[in-house]
């Protein structure tokens, strides 16, 4: 058995200088970092130099339409959740130009494509967060149409995964079987465990990239019982998801109650305002814009992240489709739950409770679904007992 | 009324033809908006080269006769000789744009349309009867035909030249009427309300600002106004479970855009509430 292959099976620890060694090598290999960082208020993923720029110590409090950032009483590296961004800004840019042009006489000519963008690292990416990622891949890469931008960047990037070790208020990965734990789509995956003080994390390799690295990182093999705690951590966090989803028969719930009363009370609620579509990590609509320059000897053709809740969305010759709020909510979740299974073989959704937190009222899929369902057996029982009479 | 002109006509079939006539008009207003014109520096020069500018005072004194091939307006109707004006604006022009919280709901001076302007009048001026004006500040859209509204208090002068670029060059304006929230999402800037639980109106506001106060930390105060199908009732029910008092609601709502319809239908059941206060 080679070095490497061993590598792949085996579970190792390092310290935080080891970390900060995987950075540095990831850097030097020609990878721009990205991961957790504090702006604002918030964690959000941007640039990072060192292991310093992350949140170290630091948690975030999640409720419908509510997040906090609080001081822990550790140096954890990872101990909060997941912000307001996802790494699909990387992947799929929310504005990305697609070609530009000049004008050349009665013709034009298109313009040579800007250099291509740079190769990525995602240092901390969550188990929600890689399945956010394979169904994006699904979407781009594995139908009938491969999308060019993100095949590029998608293939050029390089996963440091982390196991949750805590859930947030919002989270339900467990009910959509997308966490806490990583189970594929990583070159590198941490379990940060603490031992007499020290941040150690046991890493295990997922590709042989992965593997390759993790030789000229600093690392020995993981004792029994820091491999028992990678399972520990895992089983912490399942205990902690704040929220839960039933997803038994959820396509048939969804489409057999396309007439049901409570998309109007959720309309009542809903702004429109498409943040959840927005902070989505698998939302991957957008719109397509042309623009010229004032003298009309310039044009450009821009792609740009946009949402099924805007009227513009569904608008058709004479008029938008979905004018109602209420169609509007219902064709996020029935697509997102459902019919998505349909057109990309799962669901679109991996629990992450993103579109919980950030909206600005705090209108929580869970809870939707939940009403839904009631109002469905209160609505079956109805219809059983006049079929009996 | 935004987005009425669906197919622009190409200004310029070919480029010897004559310049198109650019016209600007002001009306009741700050002369922000169109100030925000000379402000393009960058693309100034060629505005001047696409078009004729026929008659902009805050530019040059010279006026060049009409009919107009595209007006912009500014300013609201506030006086019984700008309210015949502006027919007489709208008769000389091919198109007409509105720019501007003032010409496109009544801006800020249209807080009169709620209290007693006589009252007012009496209280500001030393010789009250030499002051002929409506009891209402209106936008011009209550008037005369509008073939496109830009929004904002200023506008933003980049969606300017793009209203512009668009006329000269044929095409659809690229001006969206959904929620500011999309452009702080695209910008990556964290929900200040979500986050800091700041009170932002973004999530009903139009888009075209480029998410200017969220940038900066601060929660958005409308100044484009009402975006398209505004939730305006839930909103202000989450501000007031966020613990802001009904004075507060109403204030927010009654700056720039007070006479739109739909901040003005919800400031009006906040406003008893405030004056109580």
């Amino acid at each position: 058995m080679s070095q490497q292959e061993t590598d792949l099976e085996q579970l190792n620890v390092f310290d935080l200088s080891g970390f900060a060694k995987l950075i540095t090598l990831l850097q030097e290999k020609g990878y721009t970092t990205v991961g957790p960082t504090v702006e604002e208020g918030a964690i959000v993923y941007d640039e990072i130099d060192s292991i310093e720029d992350l949140p170290i110590g630091l948690t975030d409090e999640q409720a419908g339409g509510k997040y906090e950032l609080r001081k822990r009483n550790d140096h954890a590296l990872f101990g909060y959740v997941v912000g307001p961004h996802s790494w699909k800004k990387f992947l799929n840019p929310a504005g990305l130009r697609l070609w530009q042009a000049r004008r050349n006489g009665r013709s034009f000519e298109v313009l040579e494509q800007e250099a291509p963008a740079p190769s990525y690292a995602f240092i901390g990416a969550r188990a929600c967060e890689l399945n956010a990622i394979a169904i994006q891949d699904r979407v781009f890469l594995k139908g009938s149409f491969v999308d060019s931008d993100y095949a590029g960047r998608r293939q050029n990037i390089f996963v440091v995964a982390v196991n949750c070790g805590q859930a947030g208020g919002t989270c339900f990965c467990d009910s959509m079987n997308a966490g806490p734990k990583a189970k594929s789509g990583y070159d590198l995956v941490l379990t940060e465990i603490k031992a007499q003080k020290r941040n150690l994390f046991v890493v295990e390799a997922g590709s042989e990239a992965g593997a390759n690295l993790l030789h000229e990182v600093p690392h020995e093999p993981a004792t029994e019982k820091q491999m028992a705690r990678v399972s520990e951590v895992v089983s912490d966090a399942v205990a902690q998801m704040g929220r839960q989803l039933d997803t038994r028969d959820l396509q048939s719930l969804l489409y057999r109650n396309s007439g049901n009363g409570r998309w109007n009370e959720v309309a009542e609620r809903c702004l429109a305002c498409a943040n959840c579509t927005m902070v989505c990590p698998t939302c991957f609509c957008s719109t397509v814009e042309d623009t010229t320059d004032l003298t009309g000897e310039h044009a450009e053709r821009w792609r740009l992240w946009d949402s099924c809740f805007t009227q513009e969305f569904s608008y058709v010759h004479g008029g938008s489709v979905r004018s109602s709020i209420s169609a509007r909510y219902r064709q996020w979740i029935t697509h997102k739950l459902a019919s998505w299974v349909d057109q990309f073989g799962s669901s679109g959704c991996v629990g992450c409770g993103r579109c919980i937190t950030w909206c600005p009222v705090g209108i929580d899929i869970t809870e939707e679904i939940a009403a839904l369902r009631e109002a469905d057996s209160g609505l079956s029982s109805i219809l059983r007992t006049e079929e009996k009479e | 009324m935004a987005g009425k002109v669906e197919k622009p006509v190409p200004a310029q079939t070919s480029r010897r033809a004559a310049k198109p006539k650019l016209a600007v008009w002001k009306f009741a207003s700050c002369d922000g908006c169109q100030l925000s014109l000379l402000d393009c520096e960058d693309e100034l020069l060629s505005v001047a080269a696409g078009v004729e500018i026929a008659n902009f005072p805050e530019a040059s004194r010279a006026v060049i006769k009409g009919p107009y091939d595209l007006s912009l307006v500014e300013g609201s109707i506030t006086t019984p000789h700008d309210a015949e004006r502006i027919h007489q604006v709208r008769r000389a022009s091919r198109f007409l744009v509105t720019i501007g919280a003032c010409a496109t709901s009544g801006g800020v001076q249209a807080l009169r349309n709620f209290q007693d302007v006589n009252e007012f009048i009496s209280i500001v001026y030393a010789s009250p009867h030499h002051i002929s004006t409506l009891k209402k500040s209106t936008p011009i859209d209550e008037h005369v035909t509008v073939d496109f509204e830009l929004r904002g208090c200023p506008i933003n002068k980049m969606q300017l030249v793009e209203v512009l670029s668009a006329y000269l060059n044929g095409r659809k304006p690229n001006i969206a009427r959904h929620s500011m929230c999309i452009d702080c999402k695209r910008a990556g800037v964290s929900c200040v309300m979500v986050s800091q639980g700041t009170p932002c109106l973004g999530p009903i506001t139009h888009s075209g600002c480029g998410a200017l106060c969220p940038r900066y930390n601060r929660g958005c105060y409308g100044c484009f106004g009402p975006m398209e199908n505004p939730n305006v009732p839930s909103l202000c029910e989450r501000w007031a479970a966020m613990g802001h008092a009904d004075v507060e609601i109403y204030r927010a709502l009654s700056t720039f855009n007070v006479n739109a319809e739909a901040f003005r239908k919800e400031s009006s059941l906040y406003e008893k509430a405030g004056d109580s206060e």
